[in-house]
């Protein structure tokens, strides 16, 4: 069987379970549609969040971030998991309590003020919608990439197969969809990792293989690795050298960012219980860091594997021959990823050989004048490439690519569906039930949730085909918006006595100064060259513009405090409202008064 | 005391435990990683860990297997402390 077949049917199989569940998980009711009748086991939910949260970005980015940086990326690491200590401590449990569908709608009731829900709104469908971009054209290139289909028409299939079960099935149909796109999604990261890590250490678990003897060295992996890139002239992988503020604040961002997302957020109103929803956050976190245990091993095994077949002799030998990439089919992979524009490599001394070295480096233009070098010939290698590809770099058999392929689409769709639920219930249910007509029936309202699901879907597949300019920086903007405006006003809502006035104060200064800080460095609202400063020199200090989210919510909580102080208190009746939602007691009366 | 001064002051007592055990797990929660992780590395270089050190090992795992007994400790603490206050969910 061609490999083409075997993507098909893997990818095939793994549509007809999603069609599947959506025909069994019908929503009959707002609460089905919104909060999956809030039955939902935290076992389920907390594997059902993983698939929500862990997007394209994690299956397909993250390994490449680390394998080419090192070090310096453990922030992703760290921030992507360190989120759900502050999720469960400080948001879920009492969210839960509240007992509302959207996390608009409790800033709207707790800040007694529909101006502070409106503004909740506005950041809940501009985070989401930013975010679900990077989803759609994330299905199109692993459909292009696995089944020869053009773009287009991958993300096309992919947004039909979410419509037959989000907009029929609500959150219901969401969450068993999600659930089987994590134990697909899983699969499909950790067996290829199971094998390189049995390749290359002998151990069978990757995260513990990363810290074992590479055996055809001898040596630790790690150390082998730093030898083999510092004699190429890059930065050793285990070493610190970006900076350090800008590294503390950009883990704290994404950590913040993760805890103020919407669409997790509302995962755990699907919990019947408080405890559960604090079981859940741990659940969550136990199928997450499957993962992002995992992560670490694939990035620096495979830079490892890539910098071995470069360098077949060892990096002081001679580079691998442009006939053996043509002929030996351990170099098929690269001709393959040489067909999508994101890998290529050129011959520039015509030697025959391709050298692969860093050529900024000193010591190394001083050996490449000696050998006869004229700059690094693998001239393109996309980070974004290297999880996809890894199986292929690693020589496993034909069903693991195939099992790759179905695991990165279910990564985009699972989180394509859930942010997709984010908007459509706060259009149905913060503006069409609270402002336009708030005496819509229950049926009228579960219609409306449709439509809005069904009008989400086509705007974000719009938007996926036609990417603004912007949509690489997009996910940062998402993260900014969720860390300096919607994180603190939630937290405030449950620990402080702060007011409608400080609210909607604070999360206002926390997103202008945050957005203005982003455009300054990125363009004003993405368009090319009207920045004033980059990355490489930010505005302040070391701060780079995807770091300020958490300078963002410091500023939120400075100004809610200061307006909230010099305004009038709060009235008895929302005293009353933070006073039980701090306790669990009731939160099943909670739920059904709604 | 009445009842509802009673009932009043346990919730008080409640919701400071409450913080104070969400303040003690925050505290690990950036030792592991703003600490050892990063701003400690250098002090942790001596100790070695698999051709590293322990603060790349709290960098890539270490901080995330602490998050999740965090997590789970604190759902475990809360569960308890909700029965001694009489506040959970039957």
């Amino acid at each position: 069987m061609d490999q083409f077949t075997i993507n098909l049917l893997f990818v095939g199989a793994s549509f007809a379970l999603y069609i599947g569940i959506a025909v069994w998980a019908r929503a009959g009711s707002t609460s089905e549609f919104y909060a999956a009748g809030r039955g939902v086991h935290p076992v389920t939910n907390g594997m059902a969040t993983a698939a929500d949260w862990m997007s394209a970005a994690s299956f397909i980015s993250m390994a490449g971030l680390i394998a080419f940086t090192g070090y310096d990326n453990s922030s992703f690491l760290m921030g992507w998991t360190g989120g759900y200590v502050l999720l469960a401590l400080l948001l879920a449990p009492y969210l839960r309590k509240f007992g509302k569908f959207t996390v608009s709608e409790f800033i709207g009731d707790r800040f007694y003020s529909p101006t502070a829900r409106l503004v909740a709104v506005i950041c809940l469908i501009v985070a989401s919608l930013t975010y679900v971009i990077g989803q759609m054209t994330g299905v199109g290139v692993a459909f292009g990439r696995f089944l020869e289909v053009n773009n287009t028409l991958g993300l096309l299939i992919g947004a039909v197969i979410v419509f037959a079960y989000a907009v029929f099935g609500g959150m219901k149909g969401v969450t068993y969809t999600q659930v089987a796109q994590y134990c697909v999604l899983i699969m499909a990261y950790t067996i290829p990792a199971v094998f390189i890590s049995l390749q290359l250490t002998g151990n069978p678990i990757p995260a513990i293989g990363l810290f074992s003897e590479y055996e055809a060295s001898g040596e630790p992996l790690l150390a082998t690795l730093d030898q083999i890139v510092r004699e190429l002239g890059f930065n050793e992988y285990t070493a610190h050298h970006g900076d350090t503020l800008n590294m503390v604040l950009f883990t704290l961002s994404l950590m913040i960012g993760t805890a103020g997302l919407p669409h997790v957020i509302m995962r755990f109103f699907t919990v019947p219980k408080v405890a559960d929803a604090r079981w859940s956050a741990g659940w969550t976190l136990v199928f997450i860091a499957l993962l992002y245990l995992t992560a670490p091993a694939v990035g620096a095994m495979a830079r490892l594997n890539i910098t071995d077949l470069m360098w077949p002799e060892g990096t002081q030998g001679q580079a691998v021959s442009t006939e053996q990439i043509a002929n030996d089919p351990a170099y098929d992979w690269m001709a393959t990823w040489q067909q999508t524009g994101l890998l290529g490599w050129e011959d520039k001394n015509g030697d025959g050989r391709i050298q692969y070295y860093n050529d900024a480096d000193a010591d190394m233009q001083e050996r490449a004048e000696a050998e006869g070098w004229e700059g690094n010939e693998l001239t393109n290698f996309n980070r974004d490439i290297l999880v996809l590809a890894n199986p292929e770099i690693a020589n496993l058999p034909g069903w693991v690519i195939g099992l790759v392929a179905a695991g990165g689409i279910a990564a985009a769709l699972s989180t394509a569906a859930g942010l997709l639920l984010a908007i459509s219930s706060a259009v149905s249910h913060d503006l069409v039930k609270g402002r336009l007509n708030p005496n819509i029936s229950e049926k009228g309202e579960l219609l409306s949730a449709r439509i809005a699901m069904a009008a989400a879907i086509l705007v974000a597949s719009y938007l996926g085909l036609n990417p603004p300019g912007f949509a690489a920086q997009t996910v940062a903007l998402a993260f900014g918006i969720a860390a300096a405006s919607l994180f603190p006003v939630l937290m405030m809502g449950i620990f402080t006595k702060v007011n409608n006035k400080g609210a909607v104060a604070g999360m206002l200064s926390g997103l202008i100064v945050t957005l203005i800080y982003i455009f300054l460095h990125k363009g004003w609202f993405f368009i090319p060259d009207t920045n004033s400063f980059t990355d490489a020199d930010p505005l302040l200090l070391s701060i780079k513009s995807t770091s300020f989210g958490a300078v963002g919510a410091i500023i939120n909580f400075a100004v809610a405090f200061t307006v909230s102080r010099m305004t009038a208190p709060l009235p008895p009746e929302i005293e009353e409202l933070v006073e039980s939602v701090r306790v669990p007691k009731g939160a099943a009366a909670a739920a059904a008064d709604h | 005391m009445s009842v509802t001064e009673k009932e009043k002051e346990s919730a008080r007592a409640y919701w400071k435990t409450n913080v104070r055990i969400i303040l003690s797990s925050l505290a690990i929660w950036a030792l592991v990683s703003f600490g050892f992780g990063i701003l400690l590395r250098p002090l942790l270089s001596g100790i070695a860990v698999g051709g590293t050190d322990l603060g790349f090992w709290f960098a890539q795992q270490g901080s995330i297997l602490v998050f999740l007994g965090l997590i789970f400790f604190y759902a475990w603490r809360m569960n308890k402390l909700d029965a001694e206050h009489g506040v959970g969910e039957e």
